[in-house]
């Protein structure tokens, strides 16, 4: 018979689904921003594989010529972005589900397993509890991120102020890469995020909304 | 068990796609409110100034300090800073004809025309800082000159007391309606900032006088601020309570612009 099986806490979806819109907001924000001033490039000594961005993407996105604005929006989403991403570390920390997420000693030969699988190979899933071992790497390993955007970002936003924080992230140049390489992290994180979650199915989809998914269980006895 | 979990969980998920699609509708109608009186490219919706004015607030309060003191570098580690904005620099500056006017603080008139021979008798002061441009781009740089705190406490004694300080190019008159009709370049600061020690009247930069496009013969340092708030070429300085206008803030920039 099927039974209601809770996958995923209140708290979490909250945090997951307020987390959403307000990253979009900060990423497209600092979009604007980094327009500005747009020195990034993927490419080894003189050669440049990649500019970031072409012109072709700034006027593609309408990314451009709205710094002030970006800026303003950046400094008011920066504060929903950290408030929620503190609560939802605090809930982990205190509902001790922080056991389920981060990863332990098995995770990471487990977590080859699960990418061999998902690629297709002939290798049995490990077994798992909430998470599975690829899972547990990179939703910490994204809370990780998040954490290191809020504190390069003081950085580069009040480098007087908070000079001994700009001087941990390397300085302040080395701030503003760190912060923007990190957003280019989140953009591929949410690449294979949406893939895996297409993957994974509607019902999968449904439990990080409603919380539950139905699971089978042997034996007729249960109530 | 009472209810058949199949039913149970499609209760559960429309309630909680429902909720979902609610906080979707949510976002947009913020967006929207967040936007609303939004001028065009040239300027802010007047929620977002409310939020740089909470951050400046808190910043304020919780950080800021006139101890701290931005980095300097060894003078050797200068680099080769661009001019980037020519505003109030359209007559070039003969350093001999150039005069500062000082209003203090509760005056409406200048109670001084400054010579460059003025500024330069006060203890002079050299810091090589990163100068920082809104745009994201810095370029460590040597200048010296006055400190802005004690330049105060000699042509205006007592205008530590005002609230912020106004300072603007010769040829400014006065911030226009709007962004097309201004005159010259003008900006405006809070007094911690401006009393901060490293806040210097500049008139050398990279051990030579300025030159004209770095504002010639007298401009403002001032590191614990955006470049945007580093006036070239002042002619006027004025110590009053009510809130200078400034060129950037006009155009949508935080009107603190602090770093």
């Amino acid at each position: 018979m099927k039974v209601l099986d809770e996958k995923h806490r209140l708290a979490t979806r909250w945090c997951h689904w307020i987390n959403f819109p307000i990253l979009s907001l900060m990423i497209y924000s600092g979009g604007l921003i980094y327009w500005g001033y747009d020195p990034y490039r993927v490419g080894l000594g003189g050669t440049t594989l990649f500019h970031l961005f072409p012109d072709w993407f700034y006027n593609l996105t309408g990314i451009g010529h709205q710094l002030a604005y970006g800026m303003a929006l950046h400094f008011l989403f920066a504060w929903i972005f950290a408030l929620n991403g503190i609560a939802y570390v605090i809930y982990t920390i205190v509902s001790g589900e922080w056991r389920e997420l981060v990863p332990n000693g098995k995770s990471f030969g487990e977590a080859l397993q699960v990418v061999k699988h998902d690629m297709g190979l002939n290798v049995p899933l490990p077994p798992q509890g909430r998470y599975n071992a690829a899972q547990r790497i990179s939703y910490s390993g994204i809370v990780l991120m998040g954490g290191l955007s809020l504190l390069t970002g003081l950085a580069i936003y009040k480098p007087a102020q908070l000079h001994w924080l700009t001087a941990l992230a390397g300085g302040y140049e080395w701030a503003r890469w760190e912060h923007f390489w990190l957003t280019m992290g989140y953009l591929g994180f949410f690449l294979v995020h949406i893939g895996q979650v297409i993957k994974a199915g509607w019902s999968n989809f449904r439990s990080m909304v409603c919380g539950y998914d139905l699971t089978n269980v042997e034996g007729t006895h249960g109530d | 068990m009472a209810t058949d979990p199949e039913l149970e969980i499609k209760r559960r998920s429309r309630r909680a796609f429902i909720a979902l699609g609610a906080g979707a509708a949510a976002v947009v109608g913020g967006w929207k409110w967040l936007n609303r009186g939004m001028g065009g490219a040239a300027d802010i919706p007047p929620a977002l100034r409310g939020v740089l004015g909470f951050n400046e607030t808190v910043v304020r309060n919780a950080l800021y300090s006139n101890d701290h003191l931005v980095r300097t570098y060894p003078a050797s580690s200068v680099g080769n800073i661009k001019v980037n904005g020519d505003d109030g620099l359209d007559v070039e500056a003969d350093p001999a004809d150039w005069r500062l006017e000082v209003v203090p603080y509760g005056k409406s008139q200048s109670s001084a025309k400054l010579t460059i021979d003025d500024i330069r008798g006060l203890p002079r002061y050299e810091q090589t800082i990163d100068f920082k441009c809104v745009e994201g781009w810095s370029t460590v740089t040597q200048f010296a000159g006055a400190r802005l705190s004690e330049f105060t406490a000699q042509f205006a004694p007592g205008s530590e007391k005002a609230a912020y300080v106004g300072m603007q190019t010769p040829d400014a008159v006065g911030p226009g309606a709007g962004p097309d009709d201004d005159e010259g370049y003008y900006v405006g600061l809070d007094m911690p900032s401006a009393l901060h020690p490293q806040s210097l009247l500049a008139y050398e930069m990279n051990g030579a006088p300025l030159t004209q496009g770095h504002g010639a013969p007298l401009r403002l340092v001032i590191p614990v601020k955006y470049g945007i708030k580093n006036i070239k070429r002042i002619g006027r300085i004025e110590y009053t309570d009510t809130r200078p206008a400034d060129f950037w803030a006009k155009r949508g920039y935080d009107w603190y612009a602090g770093l």
